[in-house]
């Protein structure tokens, strides 16, 4: 047997000087030889670490067996028995921290490329008209088990409906806004995840049978517990961790200051990259985004491609604290975002109502905190002023306060997540569970995935 | 869904729809507001609910053809539908019962008064109302207001119609001989910061509701970012109705021009198509 290569077969990509000015999706996937060759590295483990890792149990090596022997259909079959959402999963999730974080390739070399091919698996069947025939394509039958209710259409909210589908269960899903998707749609940038694919993956569950309202905000448009008078079993809320946090420094209503949430919401949902697009978004020569995890890498990365001449990071640690992926931080490097690293802003400068610099103090690293890493100490005296025309706040969220507010019986925590139990995810209200951002705050689409199906399992075991 | 089923032009700028939203009409009260988007790929426009109909399920919203996107609102007529319309959003407006409240409605900003005075109205509260326009067409709802009214008194700026002044002219004669426990100023900011100006130093407490820019309209996106009484709130959840005498309309002021330009440039752009799409 020749000697597998330590090397993964590489992903090509946009050249980093085209696409930091388009929209266009960055990585652009293998061809069938490629994901063949990848595939062929897998060491098909009988033990194999990489599900443990996997928060949906993904029968990794199977699926991988599958690409190698050429059965690509198979492969996606396989996928899609413990993954509604590979396409979107293939790009997003933080693989190297769960299922290639575990994979024994890693430990000498590169580990297998299982998010990648789990893309292409998906994308090839996606694609091609003749395989996704045998994705059913008209409704089926009326579904006839119980009525369950889903609060929101994003990662969380989707995999619980198609779940609870896929076992016949009736399914309605309530979106606050006009598209469903989430997190998404209105976060995660075409450039990393292309909308078309995310309406392909919930055409899905329309096929399944789920039905999706839009424009229906739950605690204002009816309550929870009027659903569950209203005939629903169960409901499971995937609402998110849609509240931005500011910073609470002088400057920051000034005209030109964004949260992350609303630059990205009308960059992404409301197309204002595209001239077409009816809604406005200010960008600017100098862009500051303030943070350092995924969501300020797609803020920075979509102000460089709207025309920012400079799109800088204000991080208030260093590089290896960033919670951002590598990959993604990577890219946004050679898209020339420039990085300031233990850099903390003080104060947004303003002139005649709009920002005109960001006011940062440096800091230095001192012992671990709570959450391990080093916690920032500011060095008094260092205070300097950037030049900014557009400052951009992706610091976090929380979780949106409607629903807690408007019902009674669930119990949250002091910042607002909503408390279950680990095991089902079911609330302190009978037949309410949920899960994703709105339970563990501000986290990853593979995580609220996880959760999600978890949920549906005690969702069907309470109503059997 | 979201079906236009009654349409009434009230004049040159303004109208008026009445529109099918079940969701909306079931639970909607005074104060709060609806996000409406008129077609595919358009702009997501917050309007205060100027009235309801729980039985029929639908709501009243009046709007002013101000840009691009309340134009094309424009050009879906009776049996047309909306896009979107979701809600209701916001906080309801606290309608304590009392004695004596002047409400006060600026050009378009009698619609979202109109809903707030009628259930005081209700409740059994005397309620006197000044209806301010640049000019005689501008007033709107005059017959509306009639019908629960106790006192009304037009103004016009340029005397077209009743009193020739300003809102806050009408206010001060109004205040030399009535005793007001509460004022609710709805209109351009402006007219809002006039009116507090003066209620201030009359010592009449004096509700604003504010309409800034925004997108999703329920807590999302922080663009509604307003200060009041030295904090910031969120117009879409924390409002839009707000104790007038803590709001800094400046900075109301200066948010709500953040766009004029790019609006403006689109509009310019875009004007062509305006209602050729459809046909």
């Amino acid at each position: 047997m020749p000697s597998l290569p330590n090397d993964r077969v590489k992903m090509p990509e946009q050249d980093p000087n085209v696409r930091n000015k388009n929209f266009s999706e960055v990585a652009l996937g293998y061809n069938p030889e490629a994901a063949i060759a990848e595939a062929k590295r897998c060491l098909n483990c009988k033990n194999a670490k990489c599900v443990s890792g996997c928060p949906v149990n993904v029968p990794i090596p199977e699926f991988i067996h599958k690409i190698a022997g050429g059965d690509f259909k198979e492969a996606y079959e396989t996928l899609f028995t413990q993954n509604a959402l590979p396409a979107i999963c293939g790009r997003v999730c933080p693989q190297e921290n769960q299922c290639e974080g575990q994979c024994i390739k890693g430990i000498k070399g590169e580990a297998v490329a299982i998010g990648r091919l789990e893309r292409f698996a998906a994308d090839f069947t996606m694609n091609d008209p003749a395989l996704n025939r045998s994705i059913p394509q008209k409704p089926p039958a009326k579904p006839t088990g119980p009525k369950v209710a889903i609060v929101g259409s994003g990662p969380a909210g989707l995999t619980c409906a198609g779940e609870l589908a896929r076992k016949g269960y009736d399914v309605t899903i309530f979106e606050a806004l006009h598209e469903p998707g989430g997190v998404l749609m209105y976060g995660i940038p075409e450039f990393r995840l292309p909308k078309a694919l995310v309406k392909k993956e919930i055409a899905k569950l329309n096929n399944l049978g789920v039905a999706i309202i839009p424009n229906v905000i739950i605690g204002k448009s009816i309550t929870i517990d009027e659903l569950l008078a209203d005939g629903f079993k169960a409901v499971f809320i995937g609402s998110g961790a849609g509240l931005p946090k500011f910073m609470g420094i002088p400057g920051e209503n000034l005209n030109g200051v964004y949260s992350a949430n609303e630059f990205l919401t009308r960059s992404n949902l409301m197309k204002a990259y595209d001239q077409e697009s009816p809604t406005p978004i200010f960008v600017g020569k100098n862009v500051a985004v303030i943070g350092g995890g995924n969501v300020a890498m797609d803020a920075a990365r979509t102000a460089k491609r709207l025309g920012a001449e400079k799109s800088y990071i204000i991080y208030r640690r260093g590089e290896a604290e960033l919670p951002a992926r590598k990959e993604e931080s990577h890219h946004a490097k050679e898209e020339g975002i420039i990085f300031k690293f233990l850099s903390y802003p003080t104060a947004i400068i303003g002139e005649n109502g709009w920002v005109s610099g960001l006011e940062c103090i440096d800091m230095a690293l001192g012992p671990p905190d709570h959450s391990g890493r080093r916690s920032p100490i500011a060095k008094e005296g260092s205070e300097h002023l950037l030049a900014m025309d557009t400052v951009i706040v992706a610091i976090g969220q929380s979780p949106n306060p409607l629903i807690r507010q408007s019902t009674p019986g669930i119990a949250t925590q002091k910042w607002g997540g909503i408390i279950v139990h680990e095991d089902t995810m079911a609330t302190d209200k009978t037949g309410v569970y949920a899960g994703g951002d709105a339970v563990s705050g501000a986290a990853t689409v593979i995580s609220a995935m996880g959760a999600g199906k978890k949920a549906a399992a005690a969702i069907e075991q309470y109503l059997s | 869904m979201y079906k236009i089923m009654t349409k009434r032009r009230l004049n040159s700028v303004v109208v008026l729809i009445e529109v099918e939203a079940p969701f909306v009409a079931r639970k909607c009260e005074a104060g709060q507001f609806v996000v409406v988007r008129a077609d595919q790929n358009g702009e997501r426009i917050p309007l205060t609910i100027a009235d309801y109909n729980r039985t029929e399920n639908k709501i009243t919203l009046v709007y002013q053809e101000l840009g691009y996107s309340t134009k094309r609102l424009s050009t879906k007529n009776v049996g047309d539908s909306l896009q979107d319309v979701a809600g209701p959003l916001g906080l309801p407006a606290e309608l304590e019962n009392c004695h004596k409240v002047l409400g006060i409605g600026g050009g378009v900003g009698a619609a979202p008064l109109y809903p707030q005075l009628k259930k005081l109205a209700e409740k059994g509260t005397e309620v006197d109302v000044i209806l301010g326009g640049r000019t005689a067409e501008l007033v709107i709802l005059e017959n509306e207001f009639r019908t629960f009214s106790h006192d009304l008194t037009v103004v016009t700026d340029d005397g077209s119609y009743g009193m020739k002044g300003t809102v806050v002219d009408a206010l001060l004669r109004l205040t030399q001989t009535k005793p007001y426990d509460q004022v609710i100023a709805i209109g351009p900011l402006p007219m809002m910061r006039a009116v507090v100006l003066q209620t201030q130093k009359l010592n009449i407490p004096t509700m604003v509701s504010l309409n800034p820019i925004m997108i999703d309209g329920t807590g999302m996106c922080g663009g509604c970012r307003v200060t009041v009484g030295g904090k910031t709130k969120f117009a879409c959840v924390d409002g839009p109705d707000f104790d007038g005498f803590k709001v800094d309309f400046d900075e109301c002021l200066r948010r709500q021009a953040m766009y004029k330009k790019d609006e403006r440039q689109y509009e310019d752009h875009h004007r062509c198509l305006i209602g050729l799409e459809e046909k």
